[in-house]
C-alpha cells in the first residue's frame, strides 16, 4: 500500500505582524512549525503502514525552508519526503495549490491513499484536500474519524458529518481528510530525530513537472482568487476597562450575571 | 448577477444557515433584477421545498431520489454541476457546514474557478465582482478577496454569521423537480451504516457559556471552571488554542473554525479574542471578558471588559455566587 500525506509549514504563532505602511505580512518574524492538524494525519498513515505494510511519502509545497516539516515527519517515522518548491508555484490560492499537488502526485504515481489534515492554522480554509481530490479525479471523504479496514480495492472508514456518523466503503485511490483531534500523534523519537536531517529530501520543481503542467493554473498567476488587500481587524472603541481589586471585580461579574437571570 | 444557494438541512429541518444565506443574497442583489435560486439534494424533500417557496426565490431546484438520501460527494457534485449549468449563476453561496465544506472545493475546482472560505462580509463592487472578506492567520489578519476573471464566484459562509431572510406571507409556485435520467450517477462511495450522533454537550443551546482560553497555564487548572459552570448552569467551551493543545475537545471550540454561538451571556477567561474567535461569538447578548492583558482583542467587543487575573477572580466569583450575590 502506497500512502501520500500532504503536510504544510505554518507560522509558529498566529500573532502575525503586519507592516502597516507597506501592508506586507512579516511572515517569518515568529518562526515556523508543522501544521498541528497534520501530525495526526502522519500518525494515521504510520498506523496503517504498521498494520498493512507499505510506504509513506510526505509531500509539502513551500519555500526551501519548508524542508523542516519533512524532517519532522522523518522523526515520526516517515521514510520519504518530497518538497514541491519553485518560485513559479508561489502565491498560489487553494485551487492552484491543489492543482500543483495533484501534478506532483500524478508524477510520483501509484498512491492508493492520499491523506490531508482538516485545515491549516494559517489559511484556515480546509479546501485543498477536496480540491486535490477533484483535480486527481478521485473521490474523497472529509471529517474521517476512523479508518476501519483497507481491502483490496476499497477502504472502510467512518466519518462524522453534522449529526451523523457514517460508515463508508470507498474505492481506492481516494483522498482521506481526517477530522481534527481524532488520532493522538506520537512524539518524534530522539533517535529518528538525530537521523532525520541526514536523510535526503527530494525536491520537485517546475521543470520536473513542466511537460504535464498548465502554467496558467499555477502560482499567483494561476490562482482564480486574488487577495485585493489585507488589513488588521478593526479596533472598535473600548468600553471602560475595569481593573483592580479582584474581590471587587468578582462582585461586578456576579452582578452582571444576575442581571440577566 | 444571479445567485445560487445550496440548501443545507439537518435533523429533518432546513438549517438556519440556509435562510441566512438567502438573507445575505437578498441584501447583495438589492433592488436590481438579479435572481436568487436554491438547490436542494436528498430524498423526501417536499416539505423542505414547500418551506422554501415562502422566500421569494426565482426557482427551487429539487434533486430528489432514494439514492440521494445520504451525502456522497461524487453524486452530489454531479447534481450540483448540473444545476449550475442550467442557470450560470454569477455567485454561488454554500453553507460552511460539514457537507458544504466538502462539496464546495470540489464543485469550484470543477468549474476552474475561485472559492473563498468562511467569509464574514460580502459586497459587490462596480465591476460586479463579489468582494469577499475573511479572517486568516487565526483571525489576526483580514483578507479582502475577489475572483476577477472566473465565474461563478464561490463562497462558503459559516452558520450564524449573516442575518436570516424573513419569510414572506405569500407562497410562490417555483419548485422545479429536476430529472436526472441523463446524468452519470455512478458512485465510488457506498454507505454501509448511518448512526445519529448523540450530542454530548450542545453548546449551541446553552444560555450561558463559559470559555476557557490560553490564559490557563495548566490543563488541570480548567477544573476551576467546573464548579462555576454548575452554579450557573452554564456549559464550558474553549478557544482554539486549547483545542490545539488537546486540552479541550473539538466539539467545544468556539470560533469560525469551530462553532458559532450567540448565548444570553458569554464569559471568557484568558481568551485573547482573535477575529476568528470573535466572529464565532460576537453576537452574544452580553460578553464578559476576563484577561490579564489590557490590550487583548477580546476587550474590543466585551460589554464588561475586566482586566484581571483569572486565577484570583474565579474562586472569588464562585464564593460570591454561593453567598447569594447572584
Amino acid at each position: 500500500m502506497n500512502i501520500a500525506v500532504c503536510i504544510k509549514q505554518v507560522p509558529a504563532s498566529n500573532e502575525i505582524k503586519m507592516n502597516s505602511e507597506t501592508g506586507f505580512l512579516m511572515r517569518e518574524s515568529g518562526g515556523t512549525k508543522i501544521n498541528p492538524y497534520d501530525l495526526e494525519v502522519i500518525e494515521v498513515a504510520l498506523q496503517l503502514k504498521e498494520k498493512f505494510f507499505g510506504n509513506i511519502t510526505v509531500i509539502t509545497m513551500g519555500p526551501p525552508s519548508a524542508k523542516d516539516v519533512i524532517y519532522f515527519a522523518y522523526s515520526m517515522g516517515v521514510e520519504r519526503g518530497i518538497l514541491l518548491s519553485d518560485p513559479k508555484f508561489a502565491g498560489a490560492d487553494t485551487y492552484s495549490t491543489a492543482y500543483t499537488l495533484n501534478k506532483c502526485i500524478e508524477e510520483l504515481k501509484g498512491f492508493d491513499i492520499v491523506f490531508c489534515g482538516e485545515q491549516t492554522t494559517d489559511g484556515d480554509t480546509g479546501q485543498v484536500g477536496p480540491s486535490l481530490a477533484e483535480h486527481l479525479g478521485i473521490p474523497h471523504l472529509t471529517k474521517v474519524v476512523c479508518i476501519e479496514d483497507v481491502l483490496k480495492d476499497t477502504l472502510i472508514a467512518t466519518q462524522e458529518l453534522g449529526n451523523k456518523k457514517v460508515k463508508i466503503e470507498i474505492k481506492l485511490p481516494c483522498v482521506i481528510i481526517l477530522k481534527n483531534n481524532t488520532y493522538n500523534p506520537r512524539l518524534p523519537s530522539l533517535k529518528l530525530k538525530l537521523y532525520a536531517k541526514k536523510k535526503e529530501v527530494e525536491i520537485i520543481n517546475y521543470s520536473k513537472l513542466e511537460k504535464n503542467l498548465d502554467i496558467n493554473k499555477i502560482g499567483f498567476k494561476g490562482s482564480p482568487t486574488k487577495v485585493q488587500k489585507i488589513f488588521l481587524p478593526k479596533k472598535t472603541h473600548k468600553k471602560d476597562m475595569l481593573s483592580g481589586d479582584p474581590s471587587v471585580l468578582s462582585k461586578i461579574i456576579a452582578e452582571e450575571l444576575r442581571g440577566d437571570k | 448577477m444571479d445567485i445560487l444557494i445550496y440548501v443545507d438541512y439537518e435533523n429533518e429541518v432546513i438549517s438556519d444557515v440556509t435562510f441566512e444565506l438567502i438573507g445575505e443574497a437578498k441584501r447583495l442583489i438589492g433592488e436590481s433584477n438579479s435572481k436568487i435560486y436554491a438547490l436542494i439534494i436528498g430524498n423526501n424533500l417536499s416539505e423542505f421545498a414547500k418551506e422554501l417557496t415562502y422566500y421569494d426565490l426565482e426557482n427551487i431546484f429539487v434533486y430528489e431520489n432514494k439514492e440521494f438520501e445520504f451525502y456522497r460527494e461524487d453524486i452530489y457534485s454531479t447534481l450540483f454541476e448540473d444545476c449550475i449549468k442550467k442557470i450560470n449563476p454569477s455567485i454561488v453561496l454554500i453553507p460552511g457546514t460539514d457537507i458544504g465544506k466538502s462539496i464546495a472545493p470540489v464543485i469550484a475546482t470543477r468549474f476552474n474557478t475561485g472559492l473563498t472560505a468562511d467569509c464574514t462580509q460580502l459586497f459587490i463592487d462596480e465591476k460586479f465582482n463579489l468582494i469577499q472578506i475573511r479572517p486568516a492567520f487565526g483571525g489576526n489578519i483580514m483578507a479582502q478577496i475577489i475572483t476577477p476573471d472566473c465565474r461563478p464566484q464561490f463562497t462558503t459562509i459559516r452558520p450564524k454569521i449573516m442575518e436570516k431572510a424573513k419569510m414572506s406571507k405569500f407562497e410562490k409556485n417555483n419548485i422545479e423537480k429536476v430529472s436526472t435520467n441523463n446524468l452519470n450517477l455512478k458512485s465510488a462511495i457506498e454507505i454501509l451504516e448511518v448512526f445519529k450522533i448523540e450530542k454530548k454537550e450542545n453548546i449551541l443551546e446553552s444560555k450561558i457559556l463559559i470559555v476557557a482560553g490560553n490564559g490557563f497555564k495548566y490543563k488541570e487548572d480548567l477544573f476551576l471552571l467546573n464548579e462555576l459552570a454548575e452554579l450557573l448552569e452554564a456549559k464550558i467551551c474553549s478557544s482554539r488554542a486549547l483545542v490545539e493543545k488537546h486540552w479541550m475537545p473539538n466539539e467545544l471550540q468556539i470560533g469560525l473554525s469551530g462553532k458559532s454561538v450567540s448565548p444570553e451571556i458569554i464569559i471568557t477567561f484568558g481568551v485573547s479574542g482573535s477575529v476568528q474567535f470573535r466572529a464565532g461569538m460576537e453576537k452574544s447578548k452580553k460578553i464578559i471578558a476576563i484577561n490579564n492583558n489590557i490590550d487583548a482583542d477580546i476587550f474590543q467587543i466585551a460589554h464588561v471588559p475586566i482586566c484581571g487575573n483569572l486565577y484570583e477572580i474565579i474562586p472569588l466569583l464562585i464564593k460570591n455566587i454561593k453567598e447569594g450575590c447572584f
